[in-house]
C-alpha cells in the first residue's frame, strides 16, 4: 500500500498549503497545483483532526502524537493511535502532509 | 470519542459554504487600478493606462497587503481582483501569490492581452482556485479593436488565451454586445463552447451598459448611444426561449416582489468592495461619496460593523421612487439599485428610466403587465406572477406571453 504510514513515522505540514481556522471550522487550502484530485478542492478538518494537524510538527513521530493527543481526547491509547494513522493516511494520500 | 471523518472535501464557493455561521466578511472585491491597457467605448471605469496622477493614488503594495490581512481576519475566504486592468499593476503578481499563501480563493477579471507566458505558468503552479473571467469584445480583429479602441489588443487577448488553454489554467469568457459585434454573438458562442471550462454553457453577456461610475460624464452620452433598446434587449435575452422562460419562472417565484421604501434591498453589504485608492463602498459600482468609507483612516471591522448597517437602513424619501419603485412589483426583473441611480443622475434613489424600460418590456414579454400598464400601478400581482409560474402563460405569435 502506497499510502500506509506506521507508528514510527514523522510527518510535517505540507507548505503547500495554507490553514485557516475560520469561526467553526478548520479549512486546508491548497496553494500549489497537484494537492487533492482537482486544483479547486479545499478540506475541512475535525476538531481531532485539527489537533493531529496541530501536532505534525516534523519532529515528533505518530507514537508520540498519539501519547499527546491522549490528554486532550478520551479514549484507550490504542484507538488513540488507530485515528492518528488512519487520519494521517488520508493526509499523506493527499500530500497535505510530508514525511520527514 | 469522537473522531472521523478525518478530512472532508468541501466545495466552497462565495455564497453558500459556512452552513452553520457565515464569516463576518464573505468576499472582498479589490479594484487594483482604474487604469486599462484598452480603451473600450463602452466603459463605465477605465482611465489610460497612463495616467500617472490615478497611479500614484493609488494603494501601494503593503497598503493592498495589510487590507488583505485584514479581510482573513474577518474570515474572507475570496478575492476578485479587478479594475481597470489588474494586471496592469507592476506588483500583480505578487498580490497573487501573497493572496494564494494567505489561504484566499482568487477570481481575476481581465481582457487577457497581458497575460505572458511567465504568468500562465504561475497560474499552473498556483492555481487561483477560481476561474479566470476574459472579457472579449468581438471575433474579428476590426470588431474586437473598434471596441477596445488598441491596435494589436486583439491579437493580444488571444496570446493570453492560447496561454492559459496550453497550461491547462481554467477561465471563461464574457462578452459585451455592442453596435461592432452584435452581428457576431452566434459565432462567439460557438467559439466560447471550446473553452472547456465554459462546460457548454453559452457567455454572458452585458449590453444595457452602466454610465461612468465615477461621474466623470464626456463619455455618457457615446454609453448611452450603445446601449440596446429595452426590446432589442428582450429578444437577445430570449433567443432561448424555453431555457428562458424555465429560469425566469424559477427567479420570478423567489424575487419578484415590491421593495418598499428600503434603499438598499440587494446582498451588498456581506462582502465589500474597495477601489483602487482605499474607499471601501457596498457594491462596485457606487462610487457616491456618501456611502464610501475611507479605509485608510479606518479598519474594514468598523466599516462592516458601525458603516455599512446604517447604509442597509437607508430608506428613501424621494416621492417618484416611493410612488413607483417602492410599489413596483418588478424589482426582481428591474436593475434599479442605488449604484445605478447614482451613475445615471447622482442620486441614491431617482428611478432610472433606461432601466424602468427594460424591466417592462421583460415583463411584457412574460405576459406580467400588459400594453403600457405600469407595474407600480398593478394590484393583482400576485396572481399574475403564480399564473406565470404554474406555466399558466402562453407564448403568443408575437413573441409575447398572454
Amino acid at each position: 500500500m502506497k499510502n500506509k504510514v506506521g507508528l514510527g513515522y514523522i510527518f510535517k505540514r505540507s507548505e503547500d498549503v495554507a490553514a485557516r481556522d475560520v469561526y467553526d471550522e478548520f479549512i486546508i487550502i491548497p496553494i500549489t497545483s497537484g494537492i487533492g484530485k482537482t486544483d479547486d478542492e479545499l478540506f475541512s478538518l475535525n476538531s481531532f483532526g485539527k489537533a493531529v494537524w496541530d501536532k505534525m510538527d516534523g519532529k515528533r513521530n505518530l507514537k508520540e502524537v498519539a501519547a499527546a493527543l491522549a490528554s486532550e481526547f478520551e479514549g484507550p491509547i490504542k484507538k488513540i493511535e488507530n485515528d492518528v494513522l488512519g487520519f494521517s493516511e488520508e493526509l499523506f494520500k493527499r500530500k497535505l502532509i510530508i514525511k520527514v | 470519542m469522537k473522531t472521523g471523518p478525518y478530512v472532508v472535501k468541501q466545495d466552497i464557493d462565495r455564497t453558500g459554504f459556512w452552513k452553520k455561521k457565515p464569516p463576518f466578511l464573505g468576499w472582498l472585491d479589490m479594484e487594483l487600478t482604474e487604469r486599462c491597457n484598452n480603451n473600450c467605448i463602452h466603459c463605465g471605469i477605465n482611465l489610460p493606462a497612463g495616467d500617472l496622477d490615478a497611479k500614484r493614488k493609488e494603494l501601494s503594495t503593503d497598503e493592498i497587503k495589510n487590507i488583505l490581512k485584514e479581510a482573513l481576519a474577518l474570515g474572507c475566504m475570496v478575492v476578485r481582483f479587478t479594475g481597470g486592468e489588474p494586471l496592469l499593476r507592476d506588483d500583480f503578481e505578487e498580490l497573487f501569490i501573497f493572496s494564494r499563501k494567505q489561504g484566499l480563493k482568487v477570481i481575476i477579471f481581465t481582457n487577457a492581452t497581458l497575460i505572458t507566458s511567465r504568468m500562465a505558468e504561475l497560474f499552473s503552479r498556483i492555481p487561483p482556485l477560481e476561474k479566470i473571467e476574459i472579457s472579449l469584445y468581438g471575433m474579428e480583429k476590426s470588431s474586437y479593436e473598434s471596441v477596445s479602441r488598441v491596435n494589436g489588443s486583439f491579437e493580444a487577448a488571444h496570446r493570453g488565451i492560447k496561454l492559459l488553454l496550453e497550461k491547462n489554467v481554467p477561465f471563461v469568457v464574457k462578452g459585451a454586445l455592442l453596435p461592432q459585434n452584435k452581428n457576431e454573438i452566434d459565432e462567439f458562442e460557438k467559439w466560447a463552447k471550446m473553452v472547456p471550462w465554459m462546460k457548454g454553457n453559452p457567455p454572458s453577456y452585458s449590453m444595457f451598459f452602466d454610465l461612468r461610475c465615477r461621474r466623470d460624464g464626456k463619455k455618457n452620452e457615446l454609453i448611452k448611444k450603445l446601449r440596446v433598446s429595452p426590446e432589442e434587449g428582450v429578444n437577445i435575452l430570449t433567443r432561448k426561449k424555453d431555457q428562458y422562460l424555465n429560469g425566469m419562472r424559477e427567479f420570478c417565484s423567489r424575487f419578484m416582489r415590491p421593495s418598499g421604501d428600503k434603499l438598499f434591498s440587494c446582498g451588498s453589504g456581506h462582502g465589500s468592495c474597495i477601489d483602487a485608492y482605499g474607499y471601501l463602498h457596498p457594491c462596485m459600482l457606487l462610487k457616491h461619496p456618501d456611502t464610501a468609507y475611507n479605509l485608510k483612516r479606518g479598519s474594514l471591522e468598523d466599516a462592516l460593523t458601525n458603516f455599512f448597517p446604517k447604509l442597509k437602513g437607508m430608506k428613501t424619501t424621494n416621492p417618484d421612487y416611493l410612488n413607483r419603485c417602492a410599489k413596483c412589483f418588478l424589482k426582481g426583473l428591474c436593475e434599479q439599485c442605488p449604484a445605478k441611480s447614482w451613475m445615471e443622475y447622482g442620486t441614491l434613489d431617482t428611478p432610472v428610466e433606461y432601466l424602468c424600460e427594460v424591466a417592462h418590456a421583460q415583463a411584457r414579454f412574460l405576459g406580467l403587465v400588459s400594453g403600457c400598464e405600469m407595474a407600480w400601478e398593478v394590484a393583482d400581482w400576485k396572481e399574475r406572477i403564480e399564473n406565470f409560474v404554474k406555466k399558466k402563460a402562453v407564448i403568443s405569435k408575437q413573441g409575447g406571453i398572454t
